[in-house]
């Protein structure tokens, strides 16, 4: 390490809180950055990285726990004066002006200016390219941002924070989008930068790159502090320890339910640089967890089988029947049932009535002579909201004033109401409260005992291990583990979700 | 690996089959020398089309009718007739740079256009400086309200300036009810703003190609411009930068209200009478101006310059294509066709830029 460690830290947190309504985001998150060094911060989804770099980034402010810059406590009201201070922050979608040059992107809000408070372009040019020669990178300053790869799109984003002059820059999966030859741009921009005594910190869920890049390994989970380790003192299998390292409760009330034909089949389904080769089945009376990182590609083929996205190649049929590709009306006559992660966004009315809601999709079987009465809707709507336990007074009630919980249920009996024989449910807890969880899990378990097949895609582990009789693991768009229930743990789900990271590269 | 291998040989585009200058343009420019990158500039900006488009109108109509340019009222008209448009279509730019609209011009302008009248009525010599000033703080004021809305409210400008639109139409009927200003109730000195010329230009055009030489002067060197730029090309980028969003959209409306308040009074000026009626419609032909011009709908690309253009385009295709002998119907469709060939236009060139950008990243 070039530089020598003072006694405080550039960035420090402790325990730092922040919740959004009843969901806890960030128990105690903590973690000290040193000068000269850069920092892992790795943790499965919703450990609480993002929304940690979100406060640090002042996006987001912290409920309770300390923000000590260089020792002194700070406290972010916007981005602004977060960046004020010294700290960058390189998201994993940068976000650049399209419109406007390279140059005028890096010094927006803060270009040089001369006489009458001008803009001197050709003093800005002239930085940016020693700032782009500095990085070792051959872009023009006077290029549109617009059409420049995500790689590129960093390096602007790292030249930003340098010309800031920034002490901490935080990288959020930086490397996600990029090929061998631009992470190892990355990683040599990143180690130059740490030779000059700024603060790192580079989250990333690629092990390898996080033992070759980082010095310090500091490990969240479930929103809380674990550990920070010297990389030298650790190993992959003791990280991949402390990030799942919990116990796996009865919350999930899984029956095990008679397995019956195979419903569905999905065989050699690829989508170009989106998921490759993927061929599994779920059978009848069977819950089948899709595990894997956010972004490996699970939701992609949950909306590749139902044909909201269309397929290069490869078939999906359903009870021995082909199911034509790109087309979700056929997917659902053929009988499937799609709950999609966005409820808000996909699943749900949130304007209309519960019962309008639940009548939906099977609104065409509902009408008479091409009328369609609230009556009607009323009736169809009825029994299912009944059985979901939906709790709402009326059926007629907004969905939008709903809870989380209720909302989802909505959603599901939406699609029951059109008697499947496969239900897809994407992320069927997420932003639900503990209480609700048990009971949309309850009915899960209930239907797979009535016989339906379900896929369901998760990003919580103890979810995917409580619920599912098998875990079929994604990882960057390829299935590379199908482990049965009784085999499967954290470690081993854990482990096939990053392992072939390595393999591959 | 050390960071000499990571640079790139600078022969690295010599064997795309893209066209070598395009790319060069597309994603070099620097490699350009400044004379040719500011000719190319120049030739390929949407500006010097519509420069083009509007010499060949004049052209086209004063090879029919010569008196339509070599009169001195045809060279008077040309020029002064287009110079409310202008006015208002510079204000809109600059509103729509920041993806923003504001339909509440033409209401604006004839509620100020009636408060200089009425100015001159209740005070009799009252300094001409100082209704000018009361017209731009007047029309300032409104745009602020507008802005406000937008910015506070979060609702869309389309919504909000659709409103404000028909209320301060509705205050000016109220207020002006049938009655109107005229000719007589204003001072001479005034209404001679509205013909006078100096060096043969008029003073009404010079007036608006001076607000036009400052807005396009700030939009282009100031931190505040280049900002509204930037929001109106990734509004959500704009707040991860730390801009200050709310406060440049808030002057854009300010400053498009402040120039509908200017070319209300010289709406008095320039025609004497003010009735309930005026400028009624007049926002649309700003944004087809504005539109027409190369300003993207949805911000963040377009100059004033080019709005100003768009402007002086559409008023004098108004009076062309009568001595071109089209007929009145046709006139409209002209307009119309050419408001959905520019968007069009934009939409081919935006996409073909796209395409050829990513090939040459492709191949680089």
């Amino acid at each position: 390490m070039a530089t020598a460690h003072t006694g405080v830290p550039t960035l420090e947190l402790r325990d730092v809180a922040k919740s959004f309504g009843a969901v806890v985001a960030l128990e105690s998150g903590s973690i000290r950055a040193e000068a000269g060094s850069i920092h892992a911060l790795v943790g499965e989804n919703g450990a609480g990285k993002s929304t940690l770099v979100k406060i640090v980034a002042g996006v987001h402010r912290r409920d309770s726990g300390e923000l000590l810059l260089d020792g002194e406590s700070v406290d972010f009201g916007s981005t602004a004066e977060s960046k004020a201070r010294g700290i960058a922050v390189i998201y994993q979608e940068p976000t650049l002006f399209p419109d406007l040059s390279v140059t005028e992107n890096i010094f927006m809000g803060r270009q040089p200016t001369g006489a009458g408070r001008r803009i001197d372009r050709s003093a800005m040019y002239a930085e940016t390219e020693g700032l782009f020669e500095r990085l070792g990178v051959h872009i023009d300053p006077r290029r549109l941002a617009r059409g420049l790869s995500i790689a590129d799109q960093q390096i602007i984003e790292i030249a930003k924070a340098i010309s800031l002059d920034a002490r901490v820059l935080i990288m959020d999966e930086p490397t996600a989008a990029l090929s061998g030859v631009e992470v190892d741009r990355l990683f040599a921009v990143a180690r130059s930068l740490r030779d000059e005594g700024r603060a790192l910190i580079f989250i990333s869920h690629r092990f390898d790159e996080v033992f070759e890049l980082c010095d310090t390994i500091t490990v969240l989970r479930d929103g809380s502090y674990i550990d920070t380790l010297k990389t030298a003192d650790t190993n992959v299998d003791e990280i991949v320890a402390l990030m799942v390292g919990r116990e796996v409760g009865d919350l999930f009330p899984k029956t095990p339910a008679p397995v019956g034909q195979a419903v569905l089949q999905v065989e050699g389904l690829s989508s170009r640089g989106v998921f490759h080769d993927v061929s599994f089945e779920v059978r009848a009376g069977e819950i089948v967890g899709l595990a894997g990182l956010v972004g490996a590609g699970r939701s992609e083929i949950a909306r590749a089988v139902f044909g909201v996205d269309g397929y290069d190649s490869g078939t999906v049929s359903l009870a021995g029947r082909v199911v034509p590709g790109g087309n979700p009306r056929a997917a659902i006559k053929a009988g499937m049932a799609f709950v999609p992660e966005d409820r808000r966004k996909q699943g749900l009315v949130t304007e209309a009535s519960v019962a309008h809601n639940v009548a939906g999709v099977i609104r065409s079987g509902l009408s008479k002579a091409g009328l369609l009465t609230q009556k009607a809707e009323s009736q169809a709507a009825g029994p299912w909201a009944g059985r979901l336990e939906v709790k709402t007074s009326a059926l007629d009630m907004n969905a939008a004033t709903m809870s989380g919980g209720n909302q989802q249920k909505v959603v599901i009996a939406k699609w029951l109401a059109t008697n499947p024989k496969l239900l897809i449910i994407d992320e069927p807890t997420r932003g639900i409260d503990v209480g609700t969880k048990a009971e949309v899990h309850r009915l899960l378990s209930e239907l797979a005992n009535d016989g339906m097949a379900i896929l369901m895609i998760s990003s919580e582990l103890p979810e995917v291990l409580g619920m599912a009789d098998r875990v079929l693991v994604v990882c960057e768009g390829r299935i590379t583990a199908d482990i049965p229930r009784a085999e499967a743990t954290p470690e081993n789900v854990m482990r096939a979700a990053t392992d072939t990271l390595e393999a591959q590269r | 690996m050390s960071d000499t291998s990571m640079r790139p040989a600078p022969e690295v585009h010599a064997e795309t089959h893209l066209d070598a200058a395009e790319v060069e343009r597309l994603i070099e420019p620097s490699r350009q020398s400044p004379g040719k990158r500011a000719v190319n500039t120049v030739l390929r900006s949407r500006e010097f089309s519509i420069l083009l488009v509007l010499l060949l109108v004049i052209a086209a109509a004063t090879i029919k009718t010569p008196s339509f340019l070599f009169s001195n009222n045809g060279w008077r008209d040309l020029l002064l007739t287009p110079a409310i448009l202008l006015l208002l279509a510079v204000g809109q730019a600059v509103v729509i740079i920041t993806r923003n609209v504001d339909l509440s011009v033409g209401s604006v302008l004839a509620l100020t256009a009636y408060l200089t009248g009425k100015l001159f009525i209740d005070l009799p010599g009252i300094p001409i400086i100082a209704v000018v000033a009361i017209g731009m703080l007047a029309g300032g004021f409104l745009g602020l309200l507008n802005g406000l809305l937008v910015s506070l409210g979060r609702v869309p400008s389309l919504v909000i300036t659709l409103g404000t639109l028909y209320i301060f139409r509705g205050v000016m009927l109220s207020w002006a009810g049938s009655d109107r200003v005229n000719a007589g109730d204003m001072p001479p000195g005034f209404l001679d703003l509205g013909t006078m010329s100096i060096l043969s230009i008029p003073v009404l055009f010079i007036v608006a190609v001076v607000v036009l030489g400052i807005v396009g002067y700030y939009l282009y060197a100031h931190r505040g411009g280049r900002e509204m730029y930037a929001i109106g090309s990734d509004p959500d980028a704009a707040v991860l930068y730390g801009l200050r969003v709310r406060r440049r959209v808030l002057s854009a409306f300010i400053l498009s209200g402040a120039l509908a308040g200017l070319a209300g009074v010289v709406h008095a000026a320039r025609y004497g009478t003010v009735s309930s009626g005026a400028g009624s419609g007049i926002e649309l032909e700003a944004v087809a101006a504005v539109v027409i011009g190369g300003v993207a709908i949805f911000g963040g690309s377009g100059t004033v310059w080019g709005a100003a253009l768009g402007a002086i385009l559409l008023v004098t295709i108004d009076r062309a294509l009568p001595i071109l002998g089209i007929p009145d119907f046709w006139q409209r469709a002209v307009v119309g066709t050419l408001i959905i060939g520019a968007i069009v236009l934009d939409r081919v060139l935006a996409a073909r830029q796209e395409r050829k950008l990513i090939e040459a990243r492709d191949e680089a």
